[in-house]
């Protein structure tokens, strides 16, 4: 088998090598009998980031994955593993392959296994909820946590494998995965009505079931609660993880799948409750929801198949989780004092070519101990439109999930005019100091967010030699206009979308947003202004030394022509401090606002999202309605012949809610997850950059003090 | 009342001293109590005061002028007319702009115009009195009639402002004047003294004009800063008050901080305008009554030399030689007169002129570095909290 191969060529890092089996069991048997499927609703889930091996390496593999697999295969320490099975790969193809993917995902992360002691810091660093944990294993969550599609490929396909071996003796079980799995709709969208003899029955069923197909962390949860049920009778839910060991362990294969699964998010879920009790409720109704949620269908499920897979290496899964529960507050702790172990500078701004075709280039240094890049120390050049570039691709893939993606500088049309034409104007090469440091200090945002470090797009970005151009970028720099349009879309529809919010937090910190940021844009105005000041104090102090020392050299007293000069020296330098603060001013305080400002555009655009989702939710609730209105008419008109399309219909739209609902829900908690995040760095930031500009006045006031101390007895010696 | 904001007299034997010691503003004008303690027998009594307004000193300091007896001397240069418009008008800015503000920023901005307001007629009440000392302080001057009846008699003075034809009269008298001057100007003199002050009064005169108005500039954008950092407090402030997180917390520090450094900074400011901006902008005016001297003194010379040349022309066609030797000799006799004290003038000019910027400069500097430091203290000790806090 498979997985025995794996696990014993990596036979150190012992909890990978469950990760490795736990995965690959859930994919060989989908690769048997709906490989096609699979690969048919990858596309579908590519927005995830980790499904980014899965999807790609799936559907161009031979280019990928087989050409070149250490430049595919991202950053692969341990390019060994990958190499060995990509190599084996063309002969086993077919079958084989969906194995092999998630061993190239989780590669980079077998590399942390190697160096254990990084690696705790890695998992820390990886995700501020998620608990850092020794082992590689960690990673796993991680990644399933953050795509949750990830773990719907596994659910869904596994739920369906039972529905198609059992189609003959238990039809009504296919309306259900045709309800919950819309990606597999066409597959059966025919079957339903032959099938659908007991209506009702179904109907009642649907619903639980629905939470198995789910792709909400809560119903993996719920589905592994359920797996542990099933057990030898254990049910205290503080046990949970020697609970579903001991489940798994009794179960076969199809069902120790559901529960490595659901392992890996209570896991993940478990820890998202240690680090914010505000989680916690979450997980209480999905624990709550289980109890009711978890009838005979899941055991039915399950039971009734009953593969030959040994899941001996999935309670390993499962005790190693346990272990790693244990130490999770430890490290919770250690975690925020940990400090961040990839450092990016951007240097050496260059202006690359001439005319109106000329744009600045800028050196992207990183300097990282994480295993996941290639190397420790690597540098790229990039221009301003790939930075663009990044942002977009960024924001595609998650700020629809409720992310937080900190936004990228604005373009500057004048600024960069100016650098184009002008060759030494002063104010250009300030502009150009001016894009480098926001241009790093977004940098910096993007790679300390957890999940947006894992995207492959960003390690691309810092590592990849050569970019494609970006190319939608120049529609970016019109990006004003467009975010002015969708904007004033947005308003409209907060107007006429009112949301009935039932959680009080998030309309509580949605006003908290929308005040800050108004109160930011006028301290932003006002610093702004204090700039402008300064830099005018600082142009009329030289004015005025220049002017005392013309009146010192008119004046006959030599000792008072002595002291003039002096003070004409003195307000000179003074003019000098009032032009460094003038920069302190802007670079340490303005831009920090100016960064907030459009920090906290991002962050009520998570809030936005929810609202969306919740509109979605509301939307797919209003139709239901509906269709039952219409299967209530058609009933009452006796139109038979109607009336299974109107209950299919039904069916449909009754998955489609749930599944609107549990996207909501998730989205949610990522916006309170994110909202946490956001402002204990903001914290964080506003300290630093505040104490760092205070200190900046300390500094000046000090110079002060010297040069006037110098001054007094010349100003004692005139006579 | 207060310090003198610019300090240009000589030491005074306290004869005769002259203040201050109370001003009114009304509507539009500023009733100054002028105090006086003299020992001087033509004084009724050793001390009074009397309520005069700015027109009574402009009316005294042209009458000195006027007087050709004081053609001589270097007449104290008269106060500037006290200028409450553009204070005025930001304070009616603010009574309309009241409902665009919170009520603490308007209370803010009310005390912070109120302030300025206050700045301003301390500073008028300071010019004026400057004058009456430096008139006090002279040898000469103090004892002017005009002078005393200003400082004594009790009732109004009874002055008016020029008319216009008066006006107009004045601005010809100037424009015949400066040609004139420059006129004068142009002639050699014969005294290599007056000759080096001539060059000397002329460019510095320019000068100091020049430092005046960029002094004022940089004091402006001071100001400038320094509301700055007061609105940056109060915004601050607000965003402290949102709730009672860390960060709030660290908010309100700060805005503390600003709210205390803003004070100190415009403190500076103002400083910087009283011992600064006045001292030059007071020997831009003192320079210029010298230059005055200068030309009345040209002027002289120019008679007494167009006077010689008249005695020539009468002695050689032998016609009224006893007028023109009379006009010759009244010349003469007038500039020996002005030349004799106005080198002595012109030399405690420089005497009083070098004292004055030293003691301005000295307290400048001693008030910059009081302020700095305190500035200093302030923020070593809000870091301090801070850093202990993060």
């Amino acid at each position: 088998m498979k997985m025995a191969a794996s696990s014993e060529r990596s036979p150190p890092p012992f909890p990978d090598a469950e990760d490795q089996e736990s995965e690959p069991a859930l994919r060989d048997e989908d690769s048997d009998e709906g490989a096609d499927i699979f690969l048919g609703t990858n596309p579908l889930e590519a927005m995830a980031d980790s499904t980014f091996s899965a999807s790609d390496v799936l559907s161009d593999l031979p280019n990928d994955l087989l050409g070149e697999p250490p430049s595919a295969v991202f950053g692969d320490p341990l390019s060994n593993i990958s190499k060995q099975e990509s190599t084996s790969n063309p002969a086993k193809q077919s079958s084989k392959l969906p194995s092999d993917v998630p061993c190239d995902i989780f590669d980079p992360l077998h590399g942390t296994g190697m160096e254990p002691k990084d690696d705790g810091k890695n998992a820390s660093l990886i995700d501020i909820v998620i608990n850092p944990v020794t082992s590689a294993k960690d990673n796993l969550p991680v990644d399933d946590l953050l795509s949750q599609p990830e773990i719907d490929i596994p659910a869904k396909t596994k739920t369906e494998q039972p529905a198609e071996l059992r189609s003959e003796e238990r039809p009504k079980d296919e309306p259900l995965s045709v309800a919950s799995s819309k990606p597999k709709k066409d597959l059966f969208e025919d079957s339903p009505e032959d099938l659908f003899s007991e209506l009702p029955k179904t109907k009642a069923k649907t619903k639980p079931q629905m939470d198995l197909f789910g792709d909400s962390s809560p119903d993996l949860f719920m589905d592994a609660k359920a797996a542990a049920d099933t057990g030898p009778g254990r049910n205290a839910p503080a046990d949970l993880f020697s609970e579903e060991s001991v489940a798994t362990t009794t179960s076969k294969s199809a069902k120790s799948n559901i529960s490595a699964n659901s392992i890996v998010t209570a896991n993940s879920k478990a820890n998202g409750v240690h680090s914010d009790e505000e989680e916690q409720d979450i997980f209480a109704e999905a624990t709550v929801e289980l109890s009711l949620d978890s009838p005979h269908n899941n055991r039915k499920t399950l039971d009734t198949t009953k593969p030959s897979e040994p899941a001996s290496s999935l309670s390993a899964a499962a005790g190693s989780s346990k272990a790693q529960a244990k130490t999770l507050e430890e490290l919770e702790e250690e975690e925020s004092e940990d400090k961040f172990e990839l450092n990016i500078s951007i240097t050496n701004p260059e202006k690359v070519g001439d005319g109106m075709n000329a744009y600045m280039a800028y050196k992207v240094s990183t300097q990282t101990t994480l295993p996941m890049f290639r190397s420790k120390t690597f540098t790229v050049r990039r221009r301003f439109s790939d930075f663009l570039g990044l942002y977009e691709k960024l924001s595609e893939k998650h700020s629809q999930n409720g992310y937080i993606v900190p936004p990228p500088p604005e373009k500057s049309l004048l600024g960069m005019t100016k650098v184009k034409v002008g060759k030494d104007d002063p104010s250009s090469g300030e502009f150009v100091e001016r894009r480098r440091a926001s241009l790093e200090r977004y940098l910096q945002r993007v790679v300390c967010h957890p999940s947006l470090l894992q995207d492959p797009d960003v390690r691309e970005f810092l590592e990849r030699e050569e970019l494609p151009r970006a190319v939608n970028t120049q529609a970016l720099s019109g990006a004003g206009f467009l975010k002015m349009i969708n904007k004033a879309t947005d308003a409209v529809s907060k107007m006429t979308i009112k949301m009935n919010e039932s959680d009080v937090w998030f309309e509580e910190k949605l006003q908290e947003v929308e005040s800050e940021d108004q109160q930011l844009r006028k301290l932003h105005a006002v610093v702004d202004s204090l700039v402008s000041h300064r830099k005018e104090l600082s142009v009329n102090t030289a004015v005025f030394a220049k002017s005392v020392a013309m009146l010192g050299s008119s004046e006959d007293n030599t000792a008072l022509s002595r002291a003039l000069s002096q003070l004409a020296e003195l307000e000179d330098k003074i003019e000098q401090l009032h032009q460094e603060q003038a920069g302190n001013d802007f670079f340490v305080f303005t831009e920090l606002l100016a960064d907030y400002i459009r920090l906290l555009g991002a962050v009520r655009g998570s809030f936005d999202q929810r609202m969306k989702s919740w509109q979605r939710w509301q939307d797919a609730q209003t139709t239901l309605q509906k269709k039952r209105e219409a299967e209530a008419k058609l009933l009452w008109a006796n139109k038979p012949d109607k009336l299974q399309q109107a209950k299919d219909e039904i069916a449909e739209w009754e998955g489609k809610v749930t599944q609107y609902e549990r996207e909501f829900e998730r989205v949610s908690a990522t916006v309170r997850k994110e909202v946490i995040r956001f402002e204990k760095e903001k914290a964080r930031d506003f300290k630093k950059q505040i104490i760092k500009y205070l200190e900046s006045l300390l500094q000046s006031q000090q110079q002060l003090i010297k040069y006037w101390e110098a001054f007094l007895p010349e100003a004692k010696a005139i006579a | 009342m207060m310090p003198r904001a610019v300090n240009v007299d000589l030491q005074t034997d306290g004869t005769l001293q002259v203040d201050i010691s109370d001003a009114l503003s009304e509507r539009d004008k500023v009733k100054f109590t002028v105090h006086t303690k003299s020992t001087l027998p033509s004084f009724k009594q050793n001390e009074f005061s009397v309520v005069r307004q700015h027109e009574e000193f402009i009316w005294l300091h042209d009458s000195f002028v006027e007087n050709e007896e004081y053609a001589g001397y270097i007449i104290p240069p008269a106060p500037p007319r006290p200028d409450f418009d553009a204070s005025r008008e930001k304070l009616q800015k603010l009574g309309e702009g009241e409902g665009s503000m919170t009520k603490e920023e308007f209370t803010k901005m009310k005390q912070e115009l109120e302030a300025e307001y206050l700045a301003i007629f301390k500073k008028t009440v300071a010019m004026h009195e400057v004058f009456l000392c430096r008139v006090a302080a002279h040898p000469v001057l103090r004892k002017d009639l005009n002078f005393h009846v200003f400082l004594e008699y009790n009732q109004d003075l009874s002055v008016r402002g020029k008319n216009k034809k008066e006006k107009l009269e004045d601005f010809f008298k100037n424009v015949v004047k400066s040609a004139d001057g420059v006129l004068v100007a142009g002639v050699k003199d014969v005294d290599d003294f007056f000759e080096h002050e001539k060059t000397f009064l002329l460019e510095y005169h320019n000068r100091v004009k020049d430092a005046s108005a960029k002094s004022d500039r940089m004091i402006r954008s001071h100001k400038s800063a320094a509301d700055d950092i007061n609105r940056i407090a109060s915004t601050l402030y607000t965003l402290g008050t949102q709730d009672s997180t860390d960060v709030c917390k660290f908010f309100l520090k700060v805005s503390e901080l600003f709210e205390k450094t803003r004070k100190i900074e415009a403190r500076v400011a103002a400083d910087e305008d009283l011992k600064l901006a006045d001292l030059l902008k007071y020997y831009l005016r003192e320079s210029q009554a010298a230059k005055d001297l200068l030309y009345r003194r040209g002027r002289a010379l120019v008679d007494y030399e167009n006077a010689n040349k008249a005695l020539d022309k009468a002695r050689a066609k032998n016609k009224d030689v006893l007028q023109a030797e009379t006009t010759q000799q009244i010349c003469c006799q007038k500039f020996e007169k002005i030349s004799e004290s106005a080198k002595q003038e012109l030399i405690d000019f420089k005497t009083r002129r070098v004292a004055a910027f030293r003691k301005n400069l000295v307290e400048l500097a001693e008030l910059e570095l009081k302020h700095a430091k305190g500035n200093l203290q302030l923020l070593q000790s809000c870091l301090g909290v801070l850093k202990g806090d993060t």
